[in-house]
Order: C-alpha cells, then structure tokens, then sequence
C-alpha cells in the first residue's frame, strides 16, 4: 500500500514536471497560473500541447507496464514482454500503411485508427491460432508467428516505399514519441485502454493462482480459458492503443515489472498496479529526458527508453546471476 | 466426502492412458495408488479432478470448477513455484478458493507448523532446497482445507524423517474424517501408512484393497516385475522389494 501510495506520488511530480518543461520556456508560477486563467499563448500552449503530452505519457506508460506485469504473470516468465503476442507489430504495421498511403497526412485521425485495425485483426488471428484450450505455449507460438509476419510486412512498406520522405517519416514514427499529441489522441486513447485495464485488474487472483503452475491453478477453481481470453484482449487493449497514439516503445512492459517484483513480494496480483504506476512513472521521466537532454533536437521517447531499458535490464541479469 | 467413479476413461493419441477405471473413496481412507511408470496414477487422479477430459463418471469432475476446489485440494508431481515469493504467501495461495485469500490466518498457521516451516516462513520459495519446497506446496494444498486432498508423489524428494511425518500426517488427515489419496513409488512406507492400496497397470486398476491383499507376491510380480517380503509385526505390516525377477 505505501508502495503505491509513493508511485502515486512520483507520477504527479513527473507529470507536474512534464508540464513544466518545454520550449516556451515560461517560468514555473506564471506556467501554472497559465494553465488555469491564461488565454494568452501560453495558456493556449499549457492547455493544448504540454497537458495532453503528460497526461498521454502516463497513459501510455501505465498501459505498457500493466500489460507487461499481465503478461509475465499470465506466462510465469519474467522474460515475457506485451509485445509477445503480435500486437504492438501489428499495430505499428496499421499506422505505417496510413503513412505510406498517405493517408495520415489527410486525416489527422488515419494514423491511430488504421493501427488500432491492425491491432483488432492481430487479436482475432491470435485467438483463432492459440486454439480453444487454455494453455500458454500456443498463444506464445502464435503471438511470435503474427509478429515476425506483421515485421516482414512493415519491412516490406519501406523497402517499396518510392518516397524517400515517406520512409524517413515511417522509420521516425516507429521509434515512438509524445510529441505534438493533442487532447484527440488522449480521446481515442484512452477509452480503449480503460477497458483494457479493466480486464486486466480481474485477472489478479488467477495470475495468483498460477503462481502453482496450470495444473494447480485449474485444481483451485480458475478457469484458464477465461483468463487467458481477459489476459489477451487486455493486453492487446492497451498496448494497440499505446502503440496507435505514441509508435512504438519498447522495454517498458519488460523492465518496469522486473524492477517492482522485489516490493511487492513477487505476487503477480499485486504487480499489477505496482506496475502501472512505474510504467507511467518512467515514460513520463523518459519523456522529460528527451525534451531536456537535447531540446533542439527531435530525440524519440522510444530511442531513450531502449537506451534506459537496455542497461538496466543487463544490471537485472548481473543481479539475478550473483544470486541477489 | 464419498467419491464415485465409475468407467473413466482417458485416451491419448488413440492409446487408452486409463481404461474404464471404477472405484468408490470413503471419508477416513488413506489411498496408496501405486503402480509403474506410465501405468496411469496421475492420469486417474487428474481425470477424477475434470482437468483433463475423460469419459465416463467422475462425482469432483461433474461439480463446478469454483464449487470443486472446495472440496478437493490437488498437488500437482510438478513442484512449480513461478515467482520468488515468500512461503507464507505461497500457502495462503491455497485460500484463493474461498475468495478471501488475506483472511484465514489460522488456516495458514496450521498448515505452516504441520509442515514445520515456522523458520522458514518469510524466505523465498524460489531460495529453498526441493525438498523444502516440496514441504511447502504440501502446506499450500493442506491451507485449503478440504474434504478431500490428492497428492502426487507428495513425499519424492524427501528426506526420511519428512517422508514418515508426511505420511503419518496423511493417515491424521484421514483419521479426522478426510479422504486422502496419494500416488507413491515406496510400497514400504505405503504398506505401512496406507488404509487402502489401489494398484494400477496400463491404464487398469488390477487391485484394490487392504495392502496385506494388494501386495501379493502374483500381483508384485505381474505389475512391478519384483518380488518383495511382507510380514506382520507388532509395529504394523512391513513391506521390504527384495529382487528384481528377470
């Protein structure tokens, strides 16, 4: 409880933070004065960019790290991630056909919802190939088979892209970022990612009890089939939705988990929210980062999260091999 | 709780794993299943539970899934213990049942001493040695507290002191009114432990009985291939495999 009381704490302070930060350059009192009464530029810059950037940034963090602390649970393997099943791929492959086509460029909203249906339709392939059981190694086979196609088909967009400007446009969004995002992509983010949260908060007493692996889990009255159809949709949820407004953005879903374990005495229920608060915490952080490490230039959140991520995992291993 | 089962029967890739097995367990039983590899143990026990599809009757498998685990506790052979969490959080895992996994404090006390783990409460599963470990997952099945627990190979990997006490808190179980069923491969400590013997072959349940009736010089050589030395002492029937016949 005083875990997540001080994640909670720490996501406001970042968020405060996030909105602080900025190009405007204003200074903290005349920003926050700003954000409530002003009607001026600033108050228009405070309301419209810097507010909706925070606020997606926690979004999608606490999206990618309660999708990854559901699916490390849900397949006992700290190594899972919750692009394991195909989703964020596919995702990314929806919004690079809306870039390629060009149709991002008409319609602002092109780009979300054409990844959100490359999401939907890697949901429903995953399901139909994991097969009517409620075992965890067909949804593994199945989530690598969809990946490695939707990554062959992305590859595929820019290797025939005719438009040099159109394949560095594809290759940047795929590196991930919070900037230039409005209150519309928060609007079609985050409805989506609730439901998600709301299928994975249900999934806690049977991530629990699969602590004892799936015979036991079975034999203590949870119906895995369920689970695992909560766990999937959940997962694809939120991580189609994070990857549909902020590209991709990876190792959230992989070390946030991992770095919380230990607090909450390794029970995956309890992750769950754990996770969420310091997967917000870190993408917002990231996201300060990119914005003050080199401000002039367009750093991507998911560059600097791969560069965080990285290191941090190998410190993990270090860790776990010294039997710490 | 009485529990029937009659004809079950489980195929795999067109080979029967257990064929048309019928018994009835009475309250107060301790079940010996016992048998060779591949003769069917954990197939019957997990066909009996519903959690692997079976024909014919089984009176656990036709309860719902959330009404079963309340009267049945089941112990997989797989010792499995995904995460490092503490002993005491890996028992109370054995309330999820009862939907109130923090409640029941006596629960888990009772099951930690009748374990022995006090020491060992606050350490990470994952830090234990297997046959701690496997003292743990037998708390956790006792911490559900049911009428009826089945255990697979419980007391593999034990030492000798924890195998006896294992056995002999099995038989208290029993003895309180439960029914207990375990898998074992040490006909000593099953001969001598055991109410009831169940012994299986291919699939088939070819004896069934007081262990003195079971373990038959014909029936040892039949399903085991050996030949062993059961006698009557005043410590209780004794069982010792001798030799292997060729």
């Amino acid at each position: 409880m005083r875990l997540l009381l001080s994640l909670s704490v720490l996501c406001l302070l970042l968020m405060l933070a996030s909105i602080l930060i900025g190009p405007a350059g204003a200074g903290i009192g005349e920003s926050i004065r700003a954000l409530w009464t002003g009607d001026d530029a600033l108050g228009l810059v405070m309301r419209e960019i810097r507010l909706p950037r925070a606020v997606l940034g926690a979004a999608v963090g606490a999206s990618l790290g309660l999708s990854g602390a559901a699916m490390q649970g849900y397949l006992r393997n700290p190594l899972a991630e919750p692009g394991l099943i195909g989703v964020s791929a596919s995702a990314a492959l929806g919004a690079v056909i809306a870039l390629q086509t060009g149709l991002a460029t008409a319609l602002a909203l092109a780009l979300p919802l054409s990844a959100l249906t490359g999401a939907v339709i890697a949901v429903g392939l995953i399901l139909l190939l994991a097969g009517p059981g409620g075992g965890s190694l067909g949804l593994i086979l199945a989530g690598v088979a969809i990946s490695a196609f939707a990554g062959a088909l992305t590859s595929l967009v820019l290797n025939l892209s005719p438009n040099p400007f159109a394949a560095g446009e594809i290759v940047f969004w795929m590196m991930g970022s919070l900037a230039d995002r409005s209150w519309l992509h928060v609007a079609i983010a985050a409805p989506i990612m609730a439901a998600g949260a709301a299928l994975l908060w249900g999934s806690g007493r049977g991530l629990d009890a699969l602590t004892l692996g799936e015979d036991g889990a079975a034999s203590m009255g949870i119906n895995l089939r369920a689970l695992r159809l909560r766990v999937v949709l959940g997962v694809a949820a939120m991580v189609g939705a994070a990857t549909a407004v902020a590209g991709a953005i990876g190792f959230v879903g992989l070390v946030v988990p991992h770095l919380l374990r230990g607090a909450v005495g390794g029970r995956p229920g309890r992750l769950l929210a754990a996770s969420a608060l310091g997967g917000a915490a870190l993408v917002l952080a990231a996201d300060i980062a990119v914005r003050v490490v080199m401000p002039g230039r367009d750093l991507k959140l998911g560059v600097v999260m791969a560069l965080i991520g990285a290191p941090v995992f190998l410190q993990l291993i270090w860790r776990q091999r010294r039997g710490l | 709780m009485r529990i029937e089962i009659s004809d079950l029967t489980v195929k795999r890739g067109g080979r029967l794993t257990l064929d048309h097995a019928s018994l009835s367990l009475e309250p107060g039983e301790l079940i010996g299943l016992i048998g060779p590899n591949g003769a069917g143990k954990t197939t019957l026990m997990r066909a009996m539970l519903g959690l692997i599809p079976a024909s014919g009757l089984s009176s656990l498998a036709a309860l719902p899934p959330a009404k079963r685990a309340l009267i049945a506790a089941w112990l997989p052979q797989e010792r499995e213990a995904a995460w490092p969490i503490s002993v005491e959080n890996l028992i109370r895992l054995g309330r999820i049942p009862h939907r109130r996994p923090d409640a029941d404090a006596a629960h888990i006390e009772a099951a930690l001493s009748r374990m022995g783990l006090q020491s060992l409460r606050h350490r990470a599963v994952t830090e234990l040695s297997g046959g701690e470990r496997a003292r743990t997952l037998i708390a956790r099945a006792l911490a559900q507290d049911t009428p009826v627990l089945m255990a697979d190979e419980p007391i593999a990997g034990l030492d000798p002191a924890y195998q006896i006490a294992t056995m002999q808190l099995f038989r208290d179980l029993a003895d309180e009114g439960r029914t207990v069923i375990a898998s074992l491969h040490d006909l000593g400590l099953a001969a001598r432990h055991c109410t009831r013997l169940v012994l299986m072959d291919q699939g088939r349940i070819v004896a069934d009985g007081k262990p003195v009736d079971v373990l038959t010089p014909d029936n040892l050589a039949h399903t085991f291939g050996i030949e062993g030395h059961f006698a009557q002492t005043k410590e209780g029937p004794v069982f010792q495999p001798l030799r292997v016949l060729s």
